[in-house]
């Protein structure tokens, strides 16, 4: 029997679902329910746009989990929503103020939600299974915590698939003093990806056929072309490795445009999610990777961004045209528009479909939406990463990548080769690739980005300010391998999917290196809860506080950490279909 | 051209012996400066053939000890590339940092690699013209199960008049022994025309390099009964929904079962291409035509059934899996 709680009384019931029909309507932003006028509802101060999140600030917040129709395709369909919305209300907290969040699950099924890069007791991080036990049906689950960091997060379920089918929102908590970052307007751009399937038959598709989705195939047609223009010995040697691994050079996505449609604050491409500035204003974009499982290419043609404040910690800025980020990321911009509309381009990274907004002076006005770049191979730099002790030396598959700006020679692996030390559970059915020579080098920005033209942010090009915050070097390091089979659809750590895996034990207080490294051609963001994750250059500088560090295929990358968050987290990969295939771990911190 | 069709069947009977055809080729492969030379995108200008030492340790060496440097080009260049498959070596790595912690008092989560998926992939279902005569054939293959261990379904039959002429049904349990392949254990039930036969199966069923789908079994049964059969498939892409898929059978029998009408020693072999159009992933009509050919004792009997022991088939059908 469902138990009523006193919250049960105030929120809507299912008879409030709402249909939002077309694709020009798109999100599932209902109409303010009464239970939010409970809480200390504020509007944003200048964020005037369709299709934005209600924004709740304080305090004392209650959320509610909740079945709403959805419509996003032409065909309605029932999402999972907090507060009826996608995406969920932006919750504006300050820092240094404890925070109160009631958690009420309206589903049939458990719930959860988990705050995204925020430092918190380990019961309050809102992980089924490993921080606590979930959120049954019908119960309210109360978090409380004290809020000691600033700056743009998000939250989002971490149950089954709920974060696909809607759960996820905005996260902003002031400095308690002042912000460095100066702008006269503020918007959170989150993006995300959304499937009219059932995610479970999703997964299922690929467990079958794990090519479902992918239909930028390599071809007879492609073949016969490459044979006409570079000869037939050159177009069989292009194809030679890829064959004989039986790996697929356009596996750039597991799942594409085919299902997804991609989203810019809960809005399809054709609802054109617009936020409206005054010529000659500063404007700080918070764009949030939302995507289950996509990673977005972000720009805005005609203006110059420039980075600030990278996974909830400011940056020191660096301008750029372009940047990826995959999901769980945040990356805060600064732009000042002229008096004329802007596109938001964040096409997916596959190149099959993009979501897109504007950026106008005056409601209505829209820019020029650029053309999806065409798909490129995977080259063998994502297959081998260096064949040699220099670090990059340079690969034609690299395209004529602009050298000039790029310190290619590595620094780890300069003379110094890595001592690669794969676990002896990468040799099964589970491992489709081992990387002996991985890349170390951080200033690729990519497959599909390199050499497009354009100035397209790089992991060298971020520097946190002030510095790690432990000074001490690591006293010990953990390596850890992302590993999968594409073919069998299989997402593993070292080999081991979770239900075959051991927890990992940080001592508490330790200050540990842990090496990451991808023996796979996916790019994967790998998310350690409770802890920051301080990322090192390859010769070993800090650079970069993260809560989410995507890792390229071939390539190995370390952070330090501090382990001074007692109690059980979870790591993983946040592309949600690895994550649910067994891309997890167990951390606990004793 | 018959000829040529034995050959290309012996060649992959051939490769198919070759165990480490199944336990991951690459393993093995040599990857010789030639093909080096014509990999994709390799600057050899820039290559440091030290770095080859890398390969060595690949191969369970110690790259610790080797100097850079040590390894000539032609000699690091013939060193294995072992980027699938193989054994660890004996210093590989433990994955277990648990330092004896376990999960604690909340049990823990449950993700798909524990979960059961199932599936039912209707290979072909199709209508066949033949001298005159049409019949109907069915090939399945459906499975319950994990990941890396699952039942595995296999019927496979001829349906002529409205009478079941041929089948084949297994049930196996199938084990994902390397990369690509599994291993598949089990029991097959002959029925049709004829006593029926109960045998035991062993067989490989998986991908082999350069993307052949391949699925070889033995069988043994009482009285000494023995059978080997294999299938061989290849999809090659016209677009992203056209696909042109050649495809082999051949039938062994080790000896003679005149009930069943077949002799010892090869006695069936099928070559066939099919070209299918993907309506969606799940759903391909197709149309194709095969070369069948009886052998040996098989052949003599057919022949004194009054049966043509050779011919080519006209074919139309469907493909779809859930």
């Amino acid at each position: 029997m469902k138990r009523i709680t006193q919250h049960s009384l105030i929120v809507p019931n299912h008879s409030r679902r709402r249909f939002i029909q077309g694709l020009a309507v798109g999100g599932a932003a209902l109409g303010l329910s009464p239970f939010l006028k409970s809480v200390w509802a504020r509007e944003a101060t200048a964020s005037t746009a369709t299709g934005m999140a209600a924004v709740l600030s304080g305090t004392e917040f209650d959320l509610v989990v909740a079945e709403t129709m959805v419509n996003y395709t032409g065909t309605p369909r029932i999402a999972t929503t907090i507060n009826g919305s996608i995406p969920a209300p932006i919750l504006r907290w300050r820092e240094g103020d404890t925070v109160t969040l009631r958690v009420t699950n309206r589903l049939t099924v458990s719930t959860s939600i988990h705050w995204h890069g925020i430092l918190l007791p380990y019961q309050m991080d809102g992980v089924p299974g490993v921080s606590f036990e979930g959120i049954a049906p019908g119960e309210t689950f109360t978090y409380r915590f004290k809020v000691q960091q600033s700056g743009t997060y998000w939250y989002h379920s971490h149950t089954a698939f709920q974060e696909q089918t809607g759960m996820y929102g905005a996260i902003i908590i002031d400095p308690a003093e002042g912000n460095r970052i100066r702008a006269d307007r503020d918007y959170v751009v989150q993006l995300s990806d959304w499937t009219d399937e059932d995610p479970m038959d999703v997964l299922a598709k690929l467990k079958k056929m794990s090519d479902y989705y992918n239909f930028n195939q390599v071809t007879a047609g492609d073949f016969f072309r490459d044979v006409a223009d570079k000869g037939w010995g050159a177009a069989m040697a292009k194809r030679r490795m890829w064959n004989q691994m039986r790996m697929s050079p356009t596996d750039l996505a597991d799942i594409s445009a085919y299902t997804y449609t991609f989203l810019m604050n809960g809005t399809a491409p054709a609802g054109n999610w617009t936020g409206l500035f005054k010529p000659g204003e500063r404007i700080r974009l918070r764009f949030i990777s939302s995507g289950t499982q996509s990673f977005f290419d972000v720009r805005i043609p005609g203006l110059k961004m420039t980075v600030v404040h990278i996974d909830g910690v400011d940056v020191e800025p660096v301008t750029v045209d372009e940047f990826r980020f995959g999901p769980g990321e945040t990356y805060d911009v600064i732009v000042e528009p002229k008096d004329q509309p802007y596109t938001i381009f964040a096409q997916a990274m596959d190149r099959t479909g993009y979501a897109r907004g504007t950026l106008a002076p005056r409601a209505g006005m829209k820019a020029e939406v650029p053309a999806l770049d065409k798909p490129e191979w995977l080259t063998m730099t994502d297959m081998m990463g260096t064949m040699s002790h220099g670090g990059m030396a340079g690969m034609q598959g690299m395209g004529g990548m602009d050298h000039s700006g790029h310190d290619m020679s590595g620094g780890k692996g300069m003379g110094n080769p890595v001592h690669v030390r794969h676990a002896r559970t990468e040799y099964g059915p589970s491992v489709d690739m081992r990387v002996d020579t991985p890349r170390t080098n951080l200033d690729d920005p990519g497959i599909g980005l390199r050499n497009n033209g354009r100035r397209v942010l790089t992991y060298a090009d971020l520097h946190t300010i002030g510095g790690p915050l432990d000074e001490r070097g690591a006293e010990r390091e953990i390596e850890l391998h992302l590993t999968g089979n594409m073919e069998r659809y299989t997402w593993s750590l070292d080999g081991l999917e979770f239900g075959k895996s051991t927890p990992v034990h940080f001592r508490y207080g330790e200050r540990l290196r842990v090496i990451l490294h991808n023996d796979t051609m996916m790019t994967h963001p790998m998310h350690l809860h409770g802890m920051w994750s301080e990322q090192e250059s390859p010769d070993g500088q800090f650079l970069a506080r993260r809560h989410t560090i995507s890792v390229q295929p071939a390539q190995r990358v370390s952070f330090l950490v501090t382990a001074d968050a007692l109690g059980r987290w979870a790591w993983h990969c946040h592309l949600l279909y690895h994550m649910d295939s067994g891309m997890f771990r167990e951390v606990v911190v004793a | 051209m018959m000829n040529n069709r034995i050959m290309l069947f012996a060649i992959t009977v051939l490769a198919l012996s070759l165990p480490s055809v199944w336990a991951q080729k690459p393993a093995n492969q040599v990857l010789t400066a030639s093909e080096k030379e014509s990999m994709p995108g390799m600057d050899h200008s820039k290559m440091n053939h030290g770095a080859r030492s890398d390969s060595a340790q690949k191969s369970g060496q110690d790259s610790q000890n080797m100097k850079k440097g040590d390894a000539t080009e032609s000699g690091s260049m013939s060193k294995p590339m072992s980027m699938q498959g193989g054994a660890a070596p004996a210093d590989a790595r433990s994955p277990d940092y648990s330092d004896g912690y376990d999960f604690g008092a909340i049990a823990r989560p449950v993700f798909a690699d524990e979960h059961n998926f199932a599936s039912l992939l209707v290979e072909r279902l199709e209508y066949v013209s033949s001298n005159g005569n049409t019949s109907t054939t069915y090939d399945l293959q459906a499975w319950f199960g994990r990941d890396y261990d699952r039942a595995v379904l296999k019927a496979e039959g001829e349906i002529e008049s409205g009478k079941l002429q041929d089948a084949s049904t297994e049930l196996l349990w199938g084990h994902a022994v390397a990369t690509y392949w599994d291993t598949q254990l089990g029991v097959r039930y002959d029925s049709g025309e004829g006593p029926n036969r109960t045998w035991l199966a062993f067989g490989v069923q998986g991908l082999a390099p350069y993307w052949f789908e391949v699925d070889a079994t033995a069988y043994i049964s009482e009285n000494g009964r023995s059978a080997l059969s294999l299938e061989a498939e290849y999809e090659l892409l016209l677009t992203q929904k056209l696909i042109l898929q050649p495809r082999i059978e051949m039938d062994w029998y080790g000896k003679d079962d005149i009930g069943r009408g077949l002799g010892s020693g090869l006695s069936a072999a099928a070559i066939g291409i099919r070209l299918r159009y993907e309506i969606r992933r799940e759903i391909a009509p197709y149309v194709g035509v095969e070369w069948a050919r009886l052998y040996g004792g098989t052949k003599v009997l057919a022949q004194a059934a009054g049966t043509d022991p050779s011919g080519t088939r006209f074919i139309a059908g469907l493909r779809f899996w859930f």
